[in-house]
């Protein structure tokens, strides 16, 4: 599902690379944390997963298209395939919680009657029933991050990229959103979630990648944040 | 429901900016005003060439003291020179009778001139009116000839204020153009700036270049389209006031304006200001979208 080959990034300007020759594969299905300090380079990952920056040297693999040679101009279409959530939540403020995963199904060309359809099931997926005409400001961090996951999967993605997506929240709040995004990877979408929230990765007992300075130090199945 | 968004986006964002949409669409009118007026009478100049060069003649008078034999051998000279269409001679008779017509209006003038006094002439008209140096060249210094005039210079003078008010509105309406440029590159980068959060969710989730390009695009195409549709209009108000009335009488010395010049400048402005907001509006998105 994800293969990154010999993988090194280098911004402009850096002393160092963010990613040094990084190897990693994730199958089909996974759930997988990758854990570091910050600026261990986890961020980087999703941005090359996403292509929002380029490797510099190495091949990144995802959906089985290899995107360190995609065209630009397939890059629109090729993220349909990849749903994205982040600390930020990054909802559009003056659209409710249905406008705002509509948006999403509109701006790629999906009928209104499709988003009739589709968003109230995605919104009572993610426990948000009966909210879908509040704003962003009129709903709680978790509940925003809840539209924000609802507007990454609404596409039903085969990828599902979280970036630090409880960064921004309590403790009982961040452990709804990970059942959440446990319920959405058993659907078969393959999640990589990167964090530095120790209880939530000690709790999932899941796949965990731990970067230091770029480069991979840990790559343990069930691992915990040690 | 896409076309319908996206011309929805169009209209807000012009309203949403509405103070810089007003400057972007004055600045485009008058540059693209000024480029019509500047084409128009490029056109005009180009058809009272046509007109006049039809008309006008190189008048070749003879000397006083010519003989009849010379102006025999002059004549056939001229009319089996390669340059000449046709050639007539004008006797001092006949230039009599056309100073007195031309001089009607003094009587007193007339009557102090006699035949004698007038010289004769040969009246050339050339096929190339543009060849009147080689023409000249030849004919200065056959026997009997006195002066050689071109009424094309005259007319030249004419036309090089013609070409040179031409050139000044073109200068004009460039400068005018660079800043509706720097106008539209401006507002493209506020409504960019203003709608950054949409952009980014609609990168996120994969909306096409275009998809999200088009409502900026389109805006800049919008303004353009309004700013030439008014230049055109004050065009046409121009042409109408000032040449079709208050200054008629110049009208009856330069050639008519044809109304289907005057409308040929409408397709013509509206697309050249929405080709140059459309290409301003999409070079500025490289910039400032990344897309």
């Amino acid at each position: 599902m994800i293969q990154l080959e010999n993988v090194t990034k280098t911004y402009p300007k850096a002393s160092r690379p963010s990613l040094d020759n990084v190897n990693v594969g994730i199958e089909k299905g996974e759930f997988v944390f990758f854990i570091g300090p910050s600026g261990s380079g986890k961020s980087t990952i999703i941005k090359l997963l996403l292509k929002e920056v380029q490797a510099t040297r190495g091949k990144v693999v995802v959906n089985a298209k290899d995107v360190t040679s995609l065209r630009s101009w397939k890059v629109p279409h090729f993220r349909r395939s990849i749903g994205c959530v982040f600390q930020d939540f990054r909802l559009l403020p003056n659209r409710t919680a249905y406008e705002n995963v509509a948006f999403a199904l509109e701006v790629i060309g999906k009928t209104k009657a499709v988003a009739r359809r589709v968003v109230p099931e995605v919104l009572e997926l993610v426990g948000l029933g009966g909210k879908e005409h509040r704003y962003p400001h009129e709903l709680s961090g978790g509940e925003q991050q809840r539209v924000a996951v609802a507007r990454a999967f609404v596409n039903r993605p085969l990828i599902l990229l979280a970036d630090e997506p409880t960064g921004n929240l309590d403790p009982d709040t961040s452990i709804e959103i990970m059942r959440l995004l446990d319920r959405i990877n058993r659907t078969g979408t393959t999640v990589v979630m990167v964090t530095h929230d120790s209880n939530i990765v000690n709790q999932m007992r899941r796949r965990v990648i731990e970067i230091e300075s770029g480069r991979i130090v840990r790559d343990q199945a069930r691992g915990v944040y040690g | 429901m896409r076309v319908r968004y996206v011309l929805n986006e169009v209209l807000v964002g012009l309203w949403r900016n509405v103070t810089m949409t007003i400057a972007m669409i004055i600045t485009i009118t008058v540059s693209l005003g000024m480029l019509g007026a500047s084409v128009l009478m490029y056109l005009q100049v180009d058809r009272m060439k046509d007109f006049y060069y039809g008309e006008i003649e190189v008048s070749v008078f003879l000397a006083d003291n010519v003989e009849d034999a010379q102006v025999q051998a002059l004549k056939q000279q001229i009319d089996a020179n390669p340059l000449v269409k046709s050639a007539t001679y004008e006797s001092k008779e006949d230039a009599l009778k056309r100073f007195q017509v031309l001089y009607a209006d003094t009587p007193d003038f007339v009557s102090a001139v006699n035949a004698d006094s007038l010289p004769q002439s040969f009246r050339v008209k050339l096929k190339n009116p543009e060849d009147y140096d080689k023409f000249n060249e030849e004919f200065k210094g056959a026997t009997g000839v006195q002066r050689i005039i071109d009424q094309k210079e005259l007319l030249e003078k004419v036309f090089n204020i013609f070409n040179s008010v031409q050139l000044m509105s073109l200068v004009f309406a460039i400068v005018m153009a660079a800043a509706a440029v720097l106008l539209v590159g401006n507002t493209i980068q506020v409504a960019a700036y203003s709608k950054r959060r949409e952009v980014a969710v609609m990168k996120l989730v994969g909306a096409s270049n275009w998809f999200v390009q088009a409502p900026f695009v389109l805006e800049a195409v919008v303004a353009g389209a309004i700013g030439a549709i008014l230049g055109f209009v004050g065009l046409f108000i121009g042409k109408v006031v000032l040449l079709d009335n208050k200054l008629q009488a110049l009208t009856a010395i330069l050639t008519p304006v044809p109304n289907g010049n005057v409308w040929l400048m409408l397709p013509l402005l509206v697309g050249v200001g929405a080709l140059l907001s459309a290409a301003t509006a999409w070079i500025t998105l490289r910039f400032y979208l990344k897309v």
